[in-house]
């Protein structure tokens, strides 16, 4: 607690006061960053956050179950699927329901779709923020093919409330695995050409290499999780330290890099694309034929206490927690987001780096601002 | 001196860099069959753009009769988790003289809607079904609360009871 207090500083006269944002295309949402500087150089961040609250938390108080599942899609709303599949977990452990294996299978393919078309906009868009256009053409070619993909299966291409209590909400298209397949393959080719356009640029590298250092014990202290916190040291991945579905039955890396800089959060990003490849893989052979959802009563109710479930989305650990007084809606809900605690690192790692730098910082931690403010 | 050689050497790496990354760019420049992008307004007519499943907006299918398969029970109403339905029911007589309660309008709010699919999922007649139109911009928002059951429509199921009778 006290590290945190220490890094917000007493203000001078002599200080600089600027506003970054609420409309700040670097944010990629409105979110507002009150920067303390002295000359260029940046000495306290103080986030304002807020702009779009929407009371999702309250909205769930008065929704059944299967009507909250599609208010999560629009916290996170990137990692939509993961997000569905977090509430629809917690009600299927509560009430112990047995979710059929192909369910579970296709889920997890799901799951790393998002996560890799949520890595490919962050890639874009990374490139964007750091004046490298020509990323963002790149991002958005290969992002279109998974999108084609969900667009075929279940209907929309972003806010798909497609997982619900019990499994889907119908069967995924017949062509599903084909073309699931067919993209590994083609994303697996396209993969180099990501290298050569940012990841090896010399501009791009001094750009980040060194900026923005987070030490394993700051990403701790902050709960700063997901590839922010896994650049940093901090083994976080909620699919290996708890796993959920089938993905204990699968193998994957958890990537880890030391170093902290923004530079190790962009390799590991990049580095989980491939993974993703790797499961996606491996699951879409399993997916075997059967029914798509289990048989859940019209109207859930969960027994009367307290539920907790975790997940890992494209950006860290999102953890839903309810409370439940026997009825059909919920007593209370409370979302642990994963942007709220990367946000609030932002102060101690851009601390004495330029303005210019905050940006590379702030698009290395992916934020995504729905889900601050819920 | 090393500091002059690392100075040229590393102007080297990022010209190689540079270079790198203008080839990939250079190669698609050439190769036109690898084009991507489509003219949207021109392929609107051409070819469909958006799959079977596409969730553009919840219509009630009609037959050429001009019947649908809603009975008006209100569960798409109950299960919509933002008042984007609104039931309107009457009563009618039947061919007996009975009185029975058919729908009278079926109103949907286009602009509340979050295309969740609950409605059409839990409709125990299949009544409701995804449209495929996408584009709703329009001028003035009440265009877009509409009534799903066409004017002057009437429940398929009701007609059957009336030939059975008849029959």
């Amino acid at each position: 607690m006290s590290e945190v207090i220490k890094n917000y500083i007493v203000r001078e006269n002599e200080d600089y006061i600027v506003n970054m944002g609420p409309q700040h295309p670097s944010t990629h949402g409105v979110l507002r960053l009150e920067l303390v500087l002295s000359g260029e150089t940046v000495k306290q961040v103080v986030p304002h956050i807020g702009y779009i609250h929407r009371g999702i938390e309250k909205m769930c108080e008065y929704d059944t179950y299967k009507q909250i599942v599609h208010l999560t899609d629009r916290m996170d709303y990137l990692s939509a699927h993961i997000n569905n599949e977090a509430v629809c977990l917690l009600v299927e452990n509560a009430l112990e329901i047995e979710v059929p294996e192909r369910v579970k299978y296709i889920r997890v393919v799901l799951d790393e779709l998002t996560r890799i078309a949520s890595h490919q906009l962050w890639w874009s868009a990374y490139g964007m923020d750091l004046g490298a256009l020509t990323a963002f053409f790149y991002g958005m070619r290969d992002r279109e093919k998974i999108l084609d993909i969900f667009e075929e299966s279940f209907g929309s291409r972003l806010l798909h409330s497609f997982n619900t209590p019990g499994g889907l909400m119908h069967d995924v298209h017949p062509n599903f695995q084909k073309h699931a397949m067919e993209f590994v393959k083609y994303f697996r080719k396209k993969l180099p050409e990501y290298k050569q356009l940012l990841t090896d640029n010399v501009i791009f590298r001094n750009r980040t290499q060194g900026i923005g250092v987070m030490s394993r014990e700051t990403a701790i202290a902050y709960g700063v999780t997901g590839p922010s916190g896994r650049g940093s040291g901090f083994s976080c991945d909620v699919r290996k330290i708890a796993p959920y579905g089938v993905y204990d039955q699968l193998e994957f890396e958890q990537i880890l890099y030391e170093q902290g800089d923004s530079f190790a959060r962009y390799m590991v990003r990049m580095k989980e694309m491939e993974q993703s490849l790797n499961i996606i893989e491996q699951a879409v052979d399993k997916i075997t034929d059967g029914p798509f959802t289990a048989k859940v009563k019209p109207i859930i109710k969960l027994p009367e206490g307290e539920y907790y479930q975790r997940v890992e989305t494209a950006r860290g650990e999102l953890g839903v927690y309810v409370v439940s007084d026997g009825k059909k809606f919920p007593y209370r809900v409370r979302f642990r987001s994963p942007n709220f605690s990367n946000l609030f690192v932002l102060n101690t790692i851009a601390r004495g780096h330029l303005i210019a730098d905050l940006v590379a910082i702030s698009g290395s931690l992916d934020l995504v601002i729905p889900d601050i403010d819920r | 001196m090393s500091g002059i050689i690392k100075y040229f050497a590393d102007i080297l790496h990022g010209l190689k860099t540079l270079w790198a990354g203008m080839r990939i760019t250079g190669k698609y420049f050439v190769s036109p069959g690898e084009i991507v992008t489509e003219q949207y307004p021109e392929i609107r007519h051409k070819k469909q753009i958006v799959s079977d499943r596409f969730k553009g907006e919840v219509i009630m299918p009609h037959d050429e009769n001009n019947q649908h398969n809603c009975t008006g029970c209100g569960v798409c109403e109950l299960n919509c988790p933002n008042g984007s339905i609104e039931i309107i029911t009457k009563r009618i007589p039947d061919e007996n003289g009975k009185m029975v309660r058919v729908i009278d309008k079926h109103i949907y709010h286009l602009s509340m809607c979050t295309f969740c699919g609950l409605c059409i999922k839990v409709c125990p007649t299949q009544a409701l079904a995804w449209g495929q139109e996408f584009e709703h911009a329009v001028y003035d928002r009440t265009k877009l609360t509409k009534v799903l059951n066409k004017p002057g429509s009437s429940y398929k199921g009701l007609s059957s009871k009336k030939k059975e009778a008849k029959s």
